[in-house]
């Protein structure tokens, strides 16, 4: 387990445990209620750090490296998961995945951008950031899903689009333009859950839902807090204050009505326990699921539509 | 003499670093220079090297409106501050430091009259205000002239400079993306003519949604183009770009745009292709 500078107090306490436990198995027990209070410590502990997040420690808890990331939910959440690649004009594009599955029984098209865990696969992923190929890989699956008529699934984790040559040469502004012109008008269902970071173009681009949730401990923004601090106050040293003027955590999101709601995640983050963090995620996509498909397709549209066109503040003055 | 003659004598220049003051006006690409009322008279387009100076709304309404008479929609949408958002400035400052300094409320007006008597709603954002960057004014305003196109189907154009999404609104100005994009998803259902016209720079937030969406993507010679920022590409990739990347002529050659148009022909060009595919011969 990887701790966050702010959890060094906790990993200074979960290491002592550990360490009695060693102890405890050799000498029969006598030190079981000393690892019992200290058990107890963390606990505390661990609540009293996560209650009072910043949010720069939470954008830190969306890119932690033990994170679950697309494949892992889905795994974990759908079964008969068939995967579809390819954008077929140019390549399969590994930073995102799609394809189609049963989540209890119920047919469902199911996206996400994909990190990858090791050195080697986050450079096969990209590191979660997708060519023009991935938004045309999921603008072809999200087509597919509508003409079966299978509600539709996204899940955002991306630290952006990618800012490389070809990426431009082939039109990555193109790609996600074409994405949310489209996703606008799709007959079926569609529900967006950020899962980790959802930055920029490169997430919205698979990302309008009729609904959309944030995970606890995840961040959406226009710009990531280091690339902000780097424009406006010319150095990358202002992260912190970056993401809290951003307001870029899910309660600021519900708070700005941006998202429906917030899917709660074990003490500690999604990090910490997989399947508990799956369990939320999956209980949330049934619930909307149950919701969406009750509404015909024209209202679906209208809904969607609606919603978007409403984003935004500003006064009106005569 | 230009094919264009100027109606109102007294335009006042908004951009200060774009519009240099004075009579005589340094060309930068070939550091010749130019007495200003030639320039005006050729659209802010130096007739020698074809540069194109950059103009904001007013001048382009200008050009594009007979007789440059047109009625603005969208003046009433007025920015805030929905974040408190304060980096070395706040952002409510910043506001209206740009209101003063350029005369106008936010960074996208849209106008309504007649391109060679042929009806038309025009959308032009300025990139004298904040970059050009779209918040949620710029992107109620675009909505306002979409939805004008639509129930009116008059053809629209959108005039795009812009450095993209404003950050001080955060995801809000994110959800532009995704509000105007639907909102030109509703237009093309009813065949009402969308021209998207990128003017230098045209860049993130905003070429990755209604600029890349036109029936007709066109730009202005040697106009910037792209979704990231050619530094943070040099960063990427580690070495230097290839010259002439991001361009119009780069995009032409790539298949992103059906033409580059000089400004002193633009107005000729577009109602040639308006009046085609309106059948109006």
């Amino acid at each position: 387990m990887q701790y966050l500078d702010f959890e060094q107090p906790i990993a200074e306490l979960e290491n002592k445990i550990e360490e009695l436990k060693k102890l405890s198995n050799v000498s029969d027990g006598v030190l079981d209620k000393e690892i019992e209070s200290l058990n107890k410590r963390v606990e505390k502990l661990r609540s009293s750090i996560f209650e009072n997040l910043t949010r720069w420690q939470r954008v830190q808890l969306a890119r932690h490296p033990d994170r679950p990331y697309t494949l892992d939910y889905i795994y974990k959440i759908t079964e008969n998961f068939v995967e579809l690649h390819g954008d077929r004009y140019q390549s399969d594009d590994k930073a995102i995945v799609g394809g189609f599955a049963t989540i209890d029984g119920q047919s469902v098209m199911i996206i996400g951008h994909q990190k990858g865990r090791d050195t080697q696969q986050r450079q096969y992923r990209r590191f979660g950031m997708a060519n023009p190929e991935g938004y045309r890989k999921a603008y072809r699956l999200m087509k597919l899903a509508e003409k079966f008529n299978v509600p539709i699934i996204t899940l955002l984790d991306t630290p952006g689009a990618y800012p490389g040559l070809e990426a431009e040469e082939r039109g990555q502004a193109e790609a996600i333009a074409k994405n949310l012109k489209m996703m606008a008008m799709l007959k079926v269902p569609f529900l967006t859950i950020v899962i980790g970071e959802g930055a920029s173009g490169g997430a919205i681009g698979i990302g309008m839902g009729n609904e959309v949730y944030m995970m606890e401990n995840t961040w959406y923004s226009v710009i990531s807090p280091e690339s902000c601090s780097s424009i406006l106050w010319k150095t990358w040293d202002y992260k912190e204050q970056a993401a809290a003027v951003l307001k870029l955590t899910a309660p600021d999101l519900k708070e700005l009505k941006v998202i429906d709601g917030v899917i709660p995640e074990p003490l500690g983050g999604a990090h910490r326990d997989h399947d508990a963090a799956a369990d939320e995620v999956k209980k949330q996509i049934l619930k909307s699921l149950k919701k969406l498909k009750k509404m015909k397709p024209e209202k679906l549209i209208e809904q969607r539509i609606e919603k978007y066109a409403s984003m935004g503040q500003w006064k009106t003055v005569k | 003499m230009s094919w264009f003659k100027r109606k109102d004598e007294n335009i006042q220049t908004n951009t200060r670093k774009e519009m240099p003051e004075g009579v005589w006006i340094k060309v930068p690409t070939t550091g010749e220079t130019i007495h200003k009322r030639e320039l005006e008279d050729n659209l802010w387009v130096d007739p020698l090297s074809g540069y194109h100076f950059r103009i904001g709304s007013e001048k382009y309404f200008d050009i594009i409106f007979d007789n440059g008479k047109f009625k603005e929609l969208g003046q009433e949408i007025q920015p805030t501050d929905p974040l408190n958002f304060e980096d070395r400035k706040k952002y409510k400052d910043r506001l209206k430091e740009y209101q003063d300094k350029t005369g106008l409320s936010d960074a996208a007006r849209v106008g309504v009259g007649k391109m060679n008597k042929l009806d038309l709603v025009v959308a032009c954002m300025d990139f004298s205000f904040i970059g050009g960057s779209m918040g949620s004014v710029v992107g109620e305003r675009l909505g306002i002239a979409i939805d004008h196109a639509r129930e009116n189907k008059i053809p629209l154009i959108i005039i795009s400079q812009t450095g993209g999404a404003r950050m001080m609104e955060s995801v809000l100005s994110l959800m532009q993306m995704a509000k105007t994009s639907a909102k030109l998803a509703q237009l093309e259902e009813e065949n009402v003519p969308y021209i998207s016209y990128m003017t230098d720079p045209t860049t993130g937030g905003v070429t990755a949604s209604y600029a890349m969406l036109g029936d007709f993507n066109i730009a202005e010679p040697g106009a910037l183009i792209g979704f990231a920022g050619p530094r943070v590409i040099r960063q990427t990739i580690g070495r230097d770009l290839p010259e002439g990347f991001q361009t119009a002529e780069y995009l032409l050659e790539h298949g992103f745009l059906d033409f580059i148009v000089p400004r002193t022909k633009m107005k000729a060009k577009l109602t040639k292709l308006l009046k085609i595919v309106l059948h109006k011969h």
